[in-house]
């Protein structure tokens, strides 16, 4: 357990400053074809029950076979977590009534998880680094889906997420800002999809949190938490956090205590509310699944799985550290997604890799977020960028020169190299041609000339000028050396 | 031609393989006696075109020379078994009227063997319960009757046990050639007593419970009742096998049974148990296990005396375990999917009053005392203790195993079949007490085989049980044929039902 105090990440109150405590239950939708314990497809966005087995339905006598390729996953993550990945784990059975929960009962894992204690490193900051303990990642089953609105007197059910691979995540009471929490979770997802065990598909519900929050006075035990269910963006997460705190903290001040509870986030009031209190909690009364025997498998089943893991963002960051002389945060933007990575990889192989980093983070990204585009969609290839950085560097075009070429790549296409061609666009180092351009604005301004030698910092003035003079494509170190001879400065 | 149904089925194999009768006239002549025979109750659903139907595929089949192993034998199915556009209740309100759209793997490899349907067996409800009285459809009686000491012969109704009591009355009445039975706690063994039939509950893991509806899923295995201790071999071994839709069957060739019927077992160890020597248990029981040791030590068995400490704790611990799995597995019988529907105000009225309305009284007891012993607060004291309890008494048989005994012989049940309602209304512990030589075996996983020994004093049936190694059922079926030759042929009851 993590005991930092960051007096920065400090809530100010009436009383005195607070210390928000926060951990994590994660629940990750397995990418699998099929059921954790039926053969029924997962496929998202079916007719309502068009993805139901007799399993899924809990017909009577069906009985549940477990999916490898789900137990594969949840070791996979686990080792992407660097967690314990536990050779025997027993499912068990959580007994509730729902419409939605056609056994009346939801297969996990209770006492014997798949993966045990585990670590995420979560870069906050280019110098803030936190380390957030996993406690535990075990397997369980979805619910269907109550829907409500379809008539005026009755509810309806679909199954087709019911009996879908869940993997849940918990984490330990390790973060202590809504900011962190939600680096967690992007790094969390970010794992995820490098290993492919999860989409993260928030919109889809392939990624749902439950936020335990708590909050105390810096150094005092941990308070009393509630859990926020179902918490379905990473946005929504970090303002459920700080409402949370905030209304916590208002009843300690007022003398109240916080009440245990389960709550609900309302992101259109911005506010929790209550949904049960742990008077109403459910007895689960889990007991071990009769009909599933303990899942075991050796270190041989594990280490293969191990072998076979793709490079990981933490590993990937180091690497793009040490192998391209990037710094540490550069590194860490372009890790976020593996598409990002390979990108750059691609862009960088035979280049100065730092200039392409710059812009590939500089004039890349930043124009994918304006626009609302991935890596994957793109418009400008890595080559293309590639292409640019290499006109730069041969100083073929200006850096100036260089974001006008790659707006011209952005909206039409092309080959970088090419389009300057085509339109001139090459960087004049001719001496002799920028000499008449300077002689000419000299000539010209004899009031300037005299203000400049006076003060050399009219110096950019005349700099100007003559890039103006010759269509920016003077190259500007020349200018300058040139045109500090010519004035005498 | 009624008196095909006084065939064994090892007789009826025969009659078939030799033309002497066709599969349709041996089908017919027992739905005919099941037409006689409705005063017992015995089936829930009967399946007479559907039985035809197969009858006449496997005579098809038997003239073209591809005739199955159990071509053309025509069998009751215990209504826990799903079985294909057939309804199937497990006994109960809550599935009246439920067709599945599926089989079950036993009945499934039955029906590839070449087997016809003869109809749905009556049973306690969801298999709950020691003298089929807990059954929605009512219970059935047995065709055994008592005799006064003068001969007399009494009106009153026996019970033919429970919970596969429906199994045991039909194959007992001649209804049917053999039937599917299962086994939580006894099911098969003790009502295969009560009726002088003979009932094999193999080792768990040994039967697929795909498609069986569930009482308590680590105990319940299936297995068959027949007339002889051949006729229960041949039916195993085409109910056995591995099924990839239940996890926990187990992946081992299945050895062909009936070869072990006959077999020398010369030399075989058998353990008899102190501790089943239960005070009170009757003297003419405790006499017939005598007569049990002296036929097995005559055929050239060594008997020894062992201990099997927990048994007097198997009976308590039974009964945490097996209502705490019934009372998650029952969860799904909730009117939302299937089977019965009550309507109410709002969804947990819903679940009230469906559940109330469908579950009779003995199933919602054990589903009150499962849902008690997993709660909160209780879980340590009660079901991980009974957990405890049972991995002792699984020791217990392992260190007999270990030292030597390759099965063990004991009583069936503590007495013979008792009148209908004479048991159980005021308390249900006295029906408990019934299972107590038999729940042992389940709590372990092991084989467990009863057959009749003799008859009681007032002319019951008594039965005598072998239980054996894990997946040895082969030695259990050669000790019983030893047992089934040297004891008197107490036969199967007269008519009197029409």
């Amino acid at each position: 357990m993590s005991t930092h105090v960051n007096s920065s990440k400090l809530i100010p109150g009436a009383t005195g400053e607070w210390e928000v405590v926060i951990g994590l239950e994660i629940h990750a939708q397995v990418t699998s074809k099929s059921k954790l314990f039926s053969g029924a497809s997962t496929e998202f966005g079916g007719a309502p029950n068009s993805h139901v087995s007799l399993v899924d339905a809990a017909m009577p006598g069906m009985l549940p076979v477990i999916n490898e390729e789900c137990v594969k996953q949840a070791v996979r993550t686990g080792l992407g977590l660097k967690a314990q990945i536990n050779l025997r784990s027993v499912f068990d059975r959580k007994n509730y009534f729902y419409p939605d929960l056609p056994q009346g009962y939801q297969i996990s894992q209770y006492k014997y998880p798949i993966v045990g204690e585990g670590v995420v490193l979560v870069d906050l900051s280019p110098t803030e680094q936190i380390s957030v303990g996993i406690e535990r990642l075990h397997l369980e089953q979805d619910a269907g889906k109550s829907l409500h609105d379809l008539g005026a007197n009755d509810s309806h059910v679909d199954l087709n997420r019911s009996g879908v691979a869940l993997m849940e995540i918990v984490s330990k009471p390790d973060m202590r800002s809504a900011d962190e929490a939600k680096a967690y979770v992007t790094k969390l997802r970010t794992i995820l999809r490098y290993i492919g065990s999860c989409d993260g598909n928030m919109e889809q519900g392939s990624l749902r949190a439950d936020v335990n929050v708590s909050v105390r006075k810096p150094g005092e035990p941990f308070g009393t938490r509630c859990e926020i269910k179902n918490v379905n963006s990473i946005r929504f997460i970090g303002q459920a956090i700080d409402v949370e705190a905030r209304r916590q903290i208002g009843i300690l001040e007022d003398g109240g205590k916080i009440d245990q509870e389960t709550r609900l986030y309302d992101p259109n009031k911005g506010e929790t509310r209550s949904m049960r209190s742990k008077e109403e909690a459910h007895d689960y009364r889990y007991f071990p699944d009769p009909d599933l025997l303990p899942l075991e498998f050796d270190q041989a089943f594990v280490d293969e799985l191990g072998a076979h893991l793709p490079e990981l963002p933490d590993e990937k960051k180091a690497r793009f550290v040490s192998q391209y002389g990037l710094s540490p945060y550069d590194a860490g933007v372009l890790v976020l997604e593996r598409a990002s990575a390979d990108y750059f990889e691609a862009a960088a192989k035979g280049r100065d890799a730092k200039l392409v980093a710059n812009w590939v983070i500089n004039e890349l990204f930043g124009r994918l977020n304006k626009e609302g585009k991935s890596i994957e969609t793109s418009p400008v290839s890595a080559a293309q960028i590639g292409g640019i950085v290499d006109l730069i560097a041969s100083n073929v075009i200006s850096g100036k020169l260089a974001k006008d070429l790659f707006e011209i790549v952005w909206t039409e296409g092309g080959d970088p190299a090419l389009i300057v061609e085509a339109r001139g666009m090459k960087q004049v180092t001719d001496t002799g041609a920028i000499e008449r351009a300077v002689d000419e604005i000299i000539a010209k301004n004899p009031d300037k000339v005299a203000q400049a030698q006076a003060k050399p910092t009219m110096l950019g003035w005349f700099v100007g000028q003559v890039m103006k003079g010759t269509g920016g494509k003077a190259n500007p170190q020349t200018v300058n050396e040139i045109l500090k001879s010519k004035l005498g400065i | 031609m009624s008196d095909l149904t006084r065939l064994t089925l090892a007789d009826a194999r025969e009659g078939l393989a030799a033309k002497t009768f066709s599969a349709v006239e041996l089908t017919q002549a027992h739905l005919d006696a099941m037409t006689r025979a409705k005063g017992l109750n015995a089936f829930i659903v009967e399946t007479p075109d559907k039985a035809l139907a197969m009858a006449r595929a496997s005579d098809a089949r038997l003239a073209k020379g591809e005739a199955g192993p159990l071509e053309g034998i025509p069998l009751g199915i215990k209504d826990l078994y799903a079985t294909e556009g057939v309804q199937t209740t497990a006994a109960s309100h809550i599935l009246e009227g439920f067709i599945p759209p599926y089989e079950s793997t036993v009945t499934a490899n039955l029906w590839r063997d070449g087997a016809t349907m003869l109809g749905k067996l009556n049973l306690d409800e969801f298999a709950m319960g020691s003298s089929n009285e807990t059954s929605y459809f009512g219970p059935v009686v047995s065709p055994w009757r008592r005799k006064g000491s003068d001969g007399e012969i009494s009106d009153a109704k026996i019970v033919p046990g429970g919970s596969s009591g429906g199994s045991a009355a039909a194959v007992a009445a001649q209804l049917c050639l053999g039937a599917t039975a299962t086994d939580t706690g006894g099911s098969i063994r003790q009502p295969a007593a009560f009726t002088g039939t003979v009932g094999i509950k193999p080792t768990y893991g040994r039967c697929s419970r795909f498609g069986v509806v569930a009482f308590a899923s680590s105990l319940d295995q299936a297995g068959p009742i027949a007339k002889t201790v051949r006729d229960t071999a041949i039916l195993l071994r085409s109910m056995a096998g591995h099924d990839p839709k239940d996890t926990t069957s187990v992946d081992a060739p299945v050895p062909d049974y009936e070869k072990a019927v006959g077999a020398s077992i010369k030399g075989k160890v058998i353990g008899i148990p102190k501790e089943y020597r239960l005070d009170g248990l009757s003297a003419e029981i405790a006499a017939l296990w005598e007569q049990g040791v002296a036929w097995l030590q005559a055929a050239g068995a060594e008997i020894r005396e062992i201990s099997l400490p927990h048994t007097r704790h198997a009976l308590p611990a039974y009964y945490i375990v097996a209502p705490a799995e019934a009372s998650s597995n029952l969860a799904r019988y909730d009117g939302v999917r299937y089977g019965l529907r009550h309507t109410g105000k709002d969804i947990v009225d819903l679940y009230e009053l469906t559940r109330a309305e469908g579950f009779g009284k003995e199933v919602r007891r054990r589903i009150m005392i499962g849902t008690y012993v997993l709660s909160a607060g209780y879980y340590d004291a009660y079901y991980l203790r009974a957990q405890k309890i049972r991995s002792l008494i699984k020791r217990d048989f392992d260190l007999a195993y270990q030292s030597g005994v390759d099965a063990i012989l004991t009583p069936a049940t503590p007495s013979p079949a008792f009148a209908l309602g004479e048991k159980g209304s005021a308390d249900p512990v006295e029906m408990y007490l019934n299972d107590v030589f038999t729940v042992t075996v389940n709590m372990a996983g092991l084989p467990g085989l009863v057959l009749p020994g003799g008859l009681s004093s007032d002319g019951l049936p008594l039965g005598l049980q072998l239980i054996g190694r894990p997946f040895e059922e082969e030695t259990l079926f050669s000790l019983a044929q030893v047992i089934e030759e040297a004891a008197p042929k107490i036969g199967l009851p007269e008519s009197w039902w029409g």
